[in-house]
C-alpha cells in the first residue's frame, strides 16, 4: 500500500476523496453504508405499506392465543388449547430430537464406512465407495420421501399381526413391531420411580427418574476418570501401569444397574390389542423416514471426512510410532487419531449443522418439527407470514450459532501451538 | 599327500530364475493380495461377496422382468404374472414410458419441446469452452449468447427483450470506457453500472415494446407455471450456479477486505444465510417477498425462487472462496503489491486464479449441493421431478408405485451430480502445478 511520510502540499480538493488512497477507502465505505441503509429503508417502507394495505399489523401477540390444532408427536405436554408458542416449542423439540438421533447414527455409520473405504481389501473399499457415491449424489429430499413411501407401501399393516397364524410377526423376540403405521419399540418403565416434577410453574415436567440415572452416571464416570488419572500418575512415576479396566467398568456399571433396580426398571412391550398395537413407544413413519434418510445421507459425507482426515496424517507419523515400539492399536489411539481428529472435527460439526438444517425437510413427510408447526400450521391458521417466518429463521439461526460456538471452542482448544 | 578334501561348493553360473509361485502373480496373486491377505480381510471379503450376491440376485430379475408397455400398475403386475409366473418380481417401467415427457418437461407445451432442447444444446455448447480449454476460443461467443438466448427460448415472447437486456451490458461497458478515460477507473465503473441499471429499469422495457411494435418478431410465450420436471431443476440449477459464483466472489472479497463496514455487511449476510435452512428462504420467496417489494409488483415465482437459491449458494460459495484466499501465502499479496498492481488487477491476475484453484473441490461440491437443493421447490408447490413423482403416485392408475419412479429420478440426479464431481477431479489434476 502507498504510504507517505509527509502531507502533500496544497489544499483539500473534492476529487481527493476518490483519487487519494488516504480518503478513498472511507469514501467507498460511506457510499456503501448509505446504499445499504437506503436499501433497508426501502424494504421496510414497502413492508409497512403492504401490511397496511392488507390490513395486517406486525406483532407477536398471536403466539399466546390457543393454537387449535393437534401435534402427533409431543415430547412435552401439549393439546389443541395450548398456545401457538407452545406448539412452536413442541416443534423445536421434535427438530432437536430428530437432529440429535440423526447426528449419532450418521457419525457411527460414517465412521464405519470411512474406515472401510480405506481398507486394502479391494471389494470392501469398492463397496464403501459405491455406498458413498450413491448416497451423496442424490438429493436428500428424495431419500426422505422415498423412505416414507417404502414404509407406507411395503411394511405390513397392523391387522396382519392379528389372529392365530398372522401374516407378519414381531421382530427381535417379539419386542419390536414394524408396521406401516410406524415402529413400536419397548418402553422403559420405572415402577418405583419418582415420577415427574413440574418446573416453571407447571409449564414443563421433568422426568426425575431420568435425572437420577444421569446424575449417577455422571458421578461414576467422574470416578472412573479419577481412576484413570491415578493409573497415569503411577505409570509416570514407576513405569508400570496398573490394570484398572475392570475397576473402571465396575465403577460405571454397578451403580447404574443398582439405580435401575432401585427405581424398579422394566420394559413395557408393545402388544397387539383390538385393532392396533398398545404400549411401548410408537415411532411414527415420518420420524423413522426422516431419521433414516438424514443419517444415511449425512453418513456418506461423514465417511469422506473421516477418510480424508485419516489420510491427512502423514505416513511418517505411524512409522515413527512403530519405530518407538507401539502396537497397532496404540498407534491408532495415541498417534493417528489425535492428529486426524483435528482435521475431522470441524467439517464433522458443519455436517451436524447441515443435518439439523436438512431436518426442516420434515415438512415433506408430515413430521411436526418447528417448520411444520410454526412455519406450517400456525402460519396458515393465523395468516401471520411475516412474524412466523422471521421467528422460524431466528430459531434456526440460534441453533446454528450454538453449534458454531461449539466448533470455535474446539478449534481454539486444538489449535497447533506454533511459535 | 593328494587327498581329495571336500571343497565347498561354488556356483559358477547364475541359477535360472524361477517363475514366482502361481499364488503371487496373475489373477490368483491379485485375489490373494487384495481379497484374502489375512483372516479378517478374508471374512470381510466373503461377507461383501454375500452382500453383492444378494443385491444382484434381488435386483436382476426385477430389472429383467420389467414391463415397458402398460397403462396402470395393476396391468403391469398382470403382465408380469402372466409372463414369469405368479409371484415373480418385476419392474413396472411403463410408468416412466408413459409419463416420461412430464417428468422431463412438466406441463410445457409438447409442440414446443424443441425450445428447451435447443436451449439445452446451446447451454452445453456454451459451457464446453469454459470447461475444456482445448476447444476453439470462438465458441465463447456462444457462451456470451446463452444467458440471453436461453431464457428467451424457454419463456418465449418478443425477441427484442433479450436484445435490449443485452444492450444494457453494451451501454454499461461503453459508458465505463468513455467516462473511465475522462475521469479515472473508479468513476468509470460507478457511472457504467449506474447507466446499465437505469437502462434496465426504465428504458429497456419501453424500448423493447417500441421496436416490437415496429418490427414484430416473437415466439409463443410459455408461462412459468407450466415449467416442470427436470427442465425446471436444470433451469434453476444452471442459473443458480451461474449467478451465485460472481456474487460469491464479491462476498468473499468483502469478507476478506479491510474496509470495516463492507466486511461487517458481508459477514452478516453470509452468516445469516448459512444459518437458516434453504426451505425457510423458499418460504420467504413464496409468501414474504411480495411484502418487501412495492405494491402491485408482480414477480414470477420461478424468478423469486432463482433469486433465493442464488443468494443461498452465494453465501456458501463465499466461504469456499474465502478458504482459498486464506490458504494463499501472504507473499503472493505482497508480491502483487510490489509489482505496483492495484487492488482489482492484483485480484484478477494474481490472487483469484490461485485462490479459485485451491477452492475448486469445495466450489464444485457447492454446485452439486445447489443442483440437489433445487428439489426443495417441490415443497412450495412447483412441480420439479419430485413434485411430479408425487403427482403421478396420486394418480389412481399408478397408486402404489415406488421404486421405479424414485429410482429413475435418483438415477438422473446421480448422473448429473456424479459427472460434476468427476469433472472437478479432472480439473484439479489439470491445474496441479506442484510435484
Amino acid at each position: 500500500m502507498t504510504t507517505t511520510s509527509e502531507t502533500p502540499n496544497g489544499s483539500f480538493r473534492l476529487s481527493m476523496l476518490l483519487y487519494d488512497t488516504r480518503y478513498r477507502a472511507t469514501t467507498i465505505q460511506i457510499i456503501a453504508l448509505f446504499a445499504f441503509m437506503f436499501g433497508v429503508a426501502w424494504l421496510v417502507n414497502n413492508v409497512i405499506q403492504n401490511l397496511a394495505a392488507s390490513g395486517k399489523t406486525f406483532d407477536f401477540g398471536f403466539l399466546w392465543e390457543p393454537s387449535g390444532y393437534d401435534i402427533n408427536q409431543q415430547l412435552i405436554e401439549y393439546n389443541s388449547r395450548s398456545p401457538h408458542i407452545r406448539a412452536a416449542v413442541v416443534g423445536l423439540l421434535n427438530t432437536l430430537l430428530v437432529a440429535g438421533m440423526g447426528c449419532v447414527t450418521a457419525t457411527i455409520i460414517g465412521l464405519f464406512i470411512g474406515i472401510l473405504r480405506l481398507s486394502k481389501n479391494w471389494i470392501i473399499s469398492r463397496l464403501a465407495a459405491f455406498y458413498v457415491e450413491g448416497l451423496r449424489n442424490v438429493p436428500v429430499l428424495l431419500w426422505i420421501v422415498m423412505t416414507m413411501a417404502i414404509a407406507i407401501h411395503f411394511f405390513p399393516a397392523p391387522r396382519e399381526f392379528r389372529g392365530e397364524n398372522p401374516a407378519a410377526t414381531m421382530k427381535l423376540f417379539d419386542s419390536i413391531a414394524v408396521t406401516n403405521r410406524g415402529v413400536y419399540i419397548p418402553k422403559a418403565v420405572f415402577s418405583d420411580g419418582f415420577g415427574y416434577m413440574p418446573v416453571f410453574g407447571g409449564s414443563f415436567h421433568v422426568n426425575l427418574d431420568a435425572v437420577a440415572i444421569l446424575v449417577v452416571l455422571a458421578i461414576s464416570l467422574y470416578i472412573s476418570h479419577l481412576i484413570r488419572k491415578r493409573a497415569d500418575r503411577i505409570q509416570e512415576e514407576t513405569g508400570d501401569r496398573p490394570t484398572v479396566w475392570y475397576l473402571r467398568l465396575a465403577v460405571v456399571l454397578l451403580p447404574f444397574l443398582a439405580v435401575l433396580w432401585l427405581l424398579g426398571f422394566h420394559l413395557e412391550y408393545p402388544q397387539f390389542k383390538g385393532f392396533g398395537f398398545k404400549g411401548g413407544i410408537h415411532m411414527r413413519n415420518s420420524l423413522l423416514a426422516l431419521w433414516l434418510a438424514l443419517s444415511l445421507y449425512t453418513s456418506a459425507f461423514i465417511a469422506e471426512i473421516v477418510r480424508s482426515g485419516i489420510m491427512a496424517v502423514s505416513k511418517g507419523q505411524s512409522e515413527a510410532a512403530a519405530a518407538l515400539g507401539l502396537r497397532q492399536g496404540k498407534i491408532m489411539r495415541l498417534v493417528i487419531l489425535p492428529q486426524a481428529l483435528r482435521v475431522i472435527v470441524p467439517p464433522l460439526i458443519s455436517q451436524y449443522l447441515n443435518l439439523t438444517k436438512n431436518s426442516s425437510l420434515a415438512i415433506a413427510v408430515g413430521y411436526m418439527d418447528i417448520t411444520g408447526t410454526l412455519g406450517g400450521i400456525t402460519l396458515n391458521q393465523t395468516g401471520r407470514e411475516m412474524e412466523s417466518i422471521l421467528l422460524l429463521m431466528l430459531c434456526y439461526l440460534l441453533i446454528s450459532l450454538a453449534i458454531s460456538a461449539v466448533m470455535n471452542f474446539y478449534n481454539e482448544r486444538t489449535k497447533l501451538q506454533e511459535r | 599327500m593328494t587327498t581329495h578334501e571336500p571343497i565347498a561348493y561354488v556356483r559358477e553360473k547364475m541359477a535360472e530364475q524361477k517363475a514366482p509361485p502361481p499364488t503371487s502373480v496373475g489373477i490368483l496373486g491379485w485375489i490373494r493380495a487384495n481379497l484374502f491377505p489375512d483372516l479378517v480381510s478374508g471374512i470381510l471379503t466373503v461377507v461383501a461377496l454375500f452382500i453383492v450376491y444378494s443385491l444382484v440376485s434381488g435386483l436382476l430379475p426385477w430389472l429383467l422382468h420389467g414391463v415397458w408397455n402398460a397403462s396402470s400398475l395393476d396391468e403391469c403386475r398382470k403382465i408380469i404374472a402372466e409372463r414369469y409366473g405368479e409371484g415373480a418380481s418385476g419392474a413396472c417401467w411403463a410408468v416412466i414410458h408413459e409419463r416420461f415427457w412430464q417428468l422431463m418437461y412438466g406441463f410445457y407445451p409438447s409442440h414446443l419441446y424443441w425450445r428447451p432442447n435447443l436451449a439445452f444444446v446451446l447451454l452445453l455448447l456454451g459451457i464446453a469452452p469454459v470447461l475444456f480449454d482445448n476447444l476453439p476460443r470462438k465458441m465463447l461467443l456462444i457462451t456470451i449468447a446463452v444467458p440471453f438466448v436461453g431464457p428467451w427460448l424457454l419463456w418465449g415472447g418478443s425477441v427484442w427483450v433479450p436484445i435490449m437486456v443485452f444492450l444494457g451490458f453494451v451501454i454499461g461497458i461503453m459508458v465505463n470506457r468513455f467516462v473511465g478515460r475522462m475521469s479515472g477507473a473508479l468513476v468509470g465503473i460507478i457511472v457504467g453500472v449506474l447507466a446499465a441499471v437505469v437502462w434496465w429499469l426504465f428504458l429497456s422495457g419501453p424500448a423493447a415494446d417500441l421496436v416490437q411494435s415496429i418490427i414484430p418478431l416473437s415466439i409463443e410465450p410459455v408461462a412459468s407455471r407450466n415449467f416442470g420436471g427436470f427442465m425446471l431443476a436444470i433451469t434453476l440449477g444452471i442459473t443458480g450456479i451461474a449467478m451465485s459464483f460472481p456474487l460469491g466472489i464479491f462476498l468473499a472479497l468483502g469478507r476478506q477486505s479491510n474496509l470495516v463496514i463492507l466486511k461487517t455487511m458481508s459477514v452478516g449476510f453470509i452468516e445469516f444465510i448459512r444459518g437458516v435452512p434453504l426451505i425457510t428462504l423458499l418460504f420467504v420467496a413464496s409468501v414474504l417477498l411480495n411484502y418487501f417489494l412495492p405494491k402491485g409488483t408482480e414477480f414470477d415465482i420461478i424468478l423469486r425462487v432463482m433469486i433465493m437459491i442464488t443468494i443461498f449458494s452465494a453465501a456458501y460459495m463465499a466461504e469456499a472462496i474465502r478458504g482459498g484466499l486464506a490458504a494463499l501465502p501472504k507473499g503472493q499479496y505482497e508480491a502483487a503489491d510490489a509489482l505496483g498492481l492495484d487492488y482489482w488487477q492484483a485480484q484478477r491476475l494474481i490472487i483469484m486464479p490461485q485462490a479459485l484453484k485451491i477452492a475448486i473441490p469445495s466450489i464444485v461440491s457447492i454446485f452439486i449441493g445447489l443442483f440437489k437443493d433445487t428439489t426443495l421447490v417441490s415443497i412450495i408447490g412447483l412441480s420439479d421431478p419430485i413434485g411430479w413423482v408425487k403427482l403421478i403416485q396420486a394418480n389412481a392408475e399408478w397408486n402404489g408405485i415406488v421404486w421405479e419412479l424414485y429410482g429413475f429420478v435418483a438415477f438422473v440426479f446421480f448422473l448429473f451430480c456424479f459427472s460434476m464431481g468427476r469433472y472437478s477431479m479432472y480439473l484439479e489434476r489439470k491445474l496441479q502445478t506442484g510435484h
